[in-house]
């Protein structure tokens, strides 16, 4: 489904991503990890578009596209979800006005009628039942006066209303309490399928104990420095990252 | 980077001015230049009676001893009043009588324009009466209108066939001395429109005029005068738009509204005149003076104004709240792209005692375009129990345009309460850019912050107009980030 190759950027001219490679197959579930300040974000917003960075060499290629040429809402369209770190707040755009823009966009993308409001509403209905969430949150303005635990809900709803194939959680698990974390896991969980494939980036062993990964890799200083099984992250919590920082300093 | 460089030139080439068409009408134009004799040469092409005559002349006297008006925050180029035709009328054939004698191609015009001026066209229940740069070329629906005793013309025609309310009204509530430009239109005035709603008549449908400016170098000056009488009801609107040229025309209006006891009068406005190129060449000079008398008690006046036109805007449409418990409202959203500069809001005029209003005022600025608010709200000394909201929020895109407000107020009376609320925000990369992962292009991001921001200003107007005025927000701002 993804394929990255030697991919480098950069930041204000800083590098920050030093030659990553990943391959990464529908079905399955990849944890990137690592220390503050490694680059786990900043590929997150790389495969997603974020022009605030600039792709100095490498490849991505996205079911067979080349996703570095892509515009970001080309991407979306394609099936690339970014759940932010830290989402938006988007005063006077009601979420459901915002969601409409956004499936409708994707369906004209790919050459199909915008859905009805009836439709749409009661997709939003189901949608929302499934990932748990507060019905009065799709009343109001996106992301405006949410607590830290309803945006990260948030994000996670409108991956189901997207239903993209690669999904990317950008610690989404920060900030929120176990009741949260756990609703925000299990809604990825229910929403995983043999189609779509997740990339979760995350600090802690916590979110894994919900999201069972197949792949943990640890990028450190812009690369990926190893890659192992869940056991990996269960050595980290215990570890730390002090013997990776000695073991691969530059 | 998913955009080549010419597409994205396609993109902003086909978002611009898109009523830019000049009609090839035969048209009937004075020689440019003012003086008594061009006043006297209007009035009797228009066959007016002789106190119209008198109306000009007093204004023009008055006009000659007027200099600009320079106190708002706008850059006018030095504008040569005698290098401006005052009059252009499609030249009429013949007399027109009947619906089907109307040019073919002026009706051509207002079908690109999307005017429904056909009667047939009944479903959009709309009256319209449009202007094509100086002359009222036909006013629909008014048979219907006339059974319920509503009045709804040129302004040239109840001129010559009400002469006594147009002696009653014109110029009472705004005068021919309140500035420069209000002197200006009522020397050379053209045509505009007249409406009077008789004593508890509710107007059954929205009535709407249509102002286009066709000519090369005339100005258009518009005079409309809305009267309602006691119990009446009336919606009226009013759309703008003009042929892209390269020079400058000038466009100098005046309405004048009067509303007696119970009375109410909602006035719509979606402005779209050309606002010059990209790099700020042409457009249309917006000065206009709008102004409603709240004569009797209990009597209520709405405006509601989206601005996206124009290369300057200079425009504060009023209310003088005289009498008791009387209302004034105002909303309003102005647009500015690329260089147009606009200097509009409101004043509330509190005479009479418990009277009330309401000003949202939203302000949007993209390209290098400066935008300002200015209001006034006076409470006078006998105005008890007054009370004013006002709401000023400016939007910004980008970081080479501005956004200002002048907010004045002058309060006489203890009783009076008096709010004031202001905002300023900018549409950030990072709102931009979470729409654009979820599949939103840029262009419909920025239209959907828009217009979320506008909305208390666009739920104010009529449906299909409050439709078209969404539209007109995002083609506006298109190409404007990125």
């Amino acid at each position: 489904m993804l394929t990255i190759k030697n991919l480098h950027a950069a930041i204000d001219g800083k590098e920050i991503l030093r030659g990553i490679d990943l391959e990464i197959k529908a079905g399955e579930t990849h944890a990137i990890m690592g220390p503050n300040g490694s680059g786990k974000s900043t590929l997150s917003a790389v495969l997603a578009g974020n022009p605030l960075f600039t792709v100095t060499e490498g490849s991505a290629t996205f079911n067979g596209k080349d996703l570095l040429a892509m515009s970001p809402e080309d991407r979306a369209n394609e099936g690339l979800f970014l759940s932010f770190q830290y989402p938006v707040e988007i005063p006077g755009v009601s979420m459901t006005n915002f969601l409409r823009a956004a499936v409708n966009g994707k369906r004209k993308y790919r050459g199909e009628e915008p859905l009805s409001a009836g439709d749409f509403l009661k997709l939003m209905r189901e949608k929302k039942k499934l990932v748990e969430i507060d019905s009065n949150l799709t009343n109001r303005a996106v992301n405006e006066g949410f607590s830290g635990g309803e945006k990260k809900k948030n994000e996670i709803f409108q991956m189901a209303m997207l239903e993209p194939t690669l999904r990317i959680l950008d610690e989404t698990d920060s900030g929120l309490d176990i009741d949260a974390l756990r609703i925000v896991a299990n809604g990825v969980t229910k929403l995983k399928n043999e189609q779509n494939a997740t990339i979760v980036i995350t600090h802690y062993q916590r979110l894994l104990d919900y999201i069972v990964p197949d792949f943990i890799h640890i990028l450190y200083k812009g690369r990926i420095v190893m890659t192992g099984t869940k056991e990996l992250a269960l050595e980290l919590e215990e570890k730390g990252y002090d013997w990776i920082k000695e073991k691969y300093q530059d | 980077m998913g955009k080549n460089d010419n597409e994205l030139l396609n993109d902003i080439k086909s978002s611009e001015y898109k009523y830019g068409f000049t009609s090839d009408i035969d048209t009937d134009v004075i020689p440019r230049g003012l003086n008594e004799d061009v006043i006297r040469l209007i009035s009797h092409k228009k066959n007016e009676p002789d106190f119209m005559l008198d109306f000009r002349l007093k204004a023009f006297r008055h006009w000659q001893t007027l200099t600009v008006p320079t106190w708002a925050y706008l850059n006018i180029p030095d504008i040569d009043f005698q290098s401006i035709s005052y009059y252009a009328a499609p030249k009429a054939k013949k007399q027109l009588n009947s619906l089907d004698e109307v040019d073919p191609e002026i009706k051509a015009t207002f079908d690109k324009l999307g005017i429904p001026l056909d009667e047939q066209k009944k479903l959009s229940n709309v009256a319209v009466d449009a202007v094509l740069d100086s002359t009222s070329v036909k006013t629909t629906f008014r048979a219907t209108l006339a059974e319920k005793g509503i009045i709804f013309c040129s302004i040239s025609e109840a001129i010559r066939e009400h002469p006594d309310l147009i002696k009653q009204y014109l110029g009472s509530v705004v005068p021919h001395t309140d500035n420069f430009y209000a002197a200006l239109n009522a020397a050379v005035f053209s045509d505009g429109s007249f409406v009077y709603i008789p004593k508890g008549v509710r107007c059954p449908m929205e009535l709407s005029t249509y102002f286009r400016i066709n000519s090369m170098n005339t100005g258009q000056f518009e005079r409309t005068l809305i009267v309602a009488d006691d119990d009446s009801y009336v919606s009226y609107l009013e759309g703008c738009t003009a042929p892209m040229r390269d020079e400058n025309q000038l466009h100098a209006a005046i309405v004048e509204i009067v509303v007696h006891d119970n009375a109410e009068v909602k006035y719509s406005t979606v402005q779209n005149w050309y606002p010059g190129d990209k790099e700020g060449r042409g457009g249309i000079y917006n000065f206009v003076t709008k102004r409603a008398l709240c004569k009797g008690v209990n009597s209520k006046i709405s405006w509601t104004q989206v601005e996206t036109g124009s290369a300057i805007t200079w425009k504060y449409p009023s209310c003088i709240l005289k009498g008791d418990n009387s209302v004034g409202e105002f909303y309003s959203v102005a647009l500015t792209n690329n260089h147009q500069q606009a200097d509009t809001g409101t004043k509330m005029i509190h005479l009479g005692r418990n009277t009330r209003s309401t000003i949202i005022s939203k302000g949007i600025s993209a390209g290098y375009s400066q935008n300002s608010y200015r209001g006034l709200v006076r409470v006078t000394r006998n105005a008890d129990g007054a009370r004013n909201y006002s709401q000023c929020d400016s939007l910004l895109l980008g970081d080479k345009c501005g956004a200002h407000t002048f907010p004045y107020s002058d309060i006489n009376n203890p009783t009076a309460q008096v709010e004031h609320e202001a905002t300023t925000s900018k549409i950030s990369e990072d709102q931009i850019f979470y729409c654009n992962q979820r599949g939103i292009s840029t262009e419909d991001a920025i239209g959907l912050i828009v217009n979320g921001y506008a909305k208390e200003v666009l739920n104010k107007l009529p449906m299909e107009f409050a439709i078209e005025a969404q539209r007109l927000l995002q083609i506006s701002l298109e190409g404007s980030v990125g």
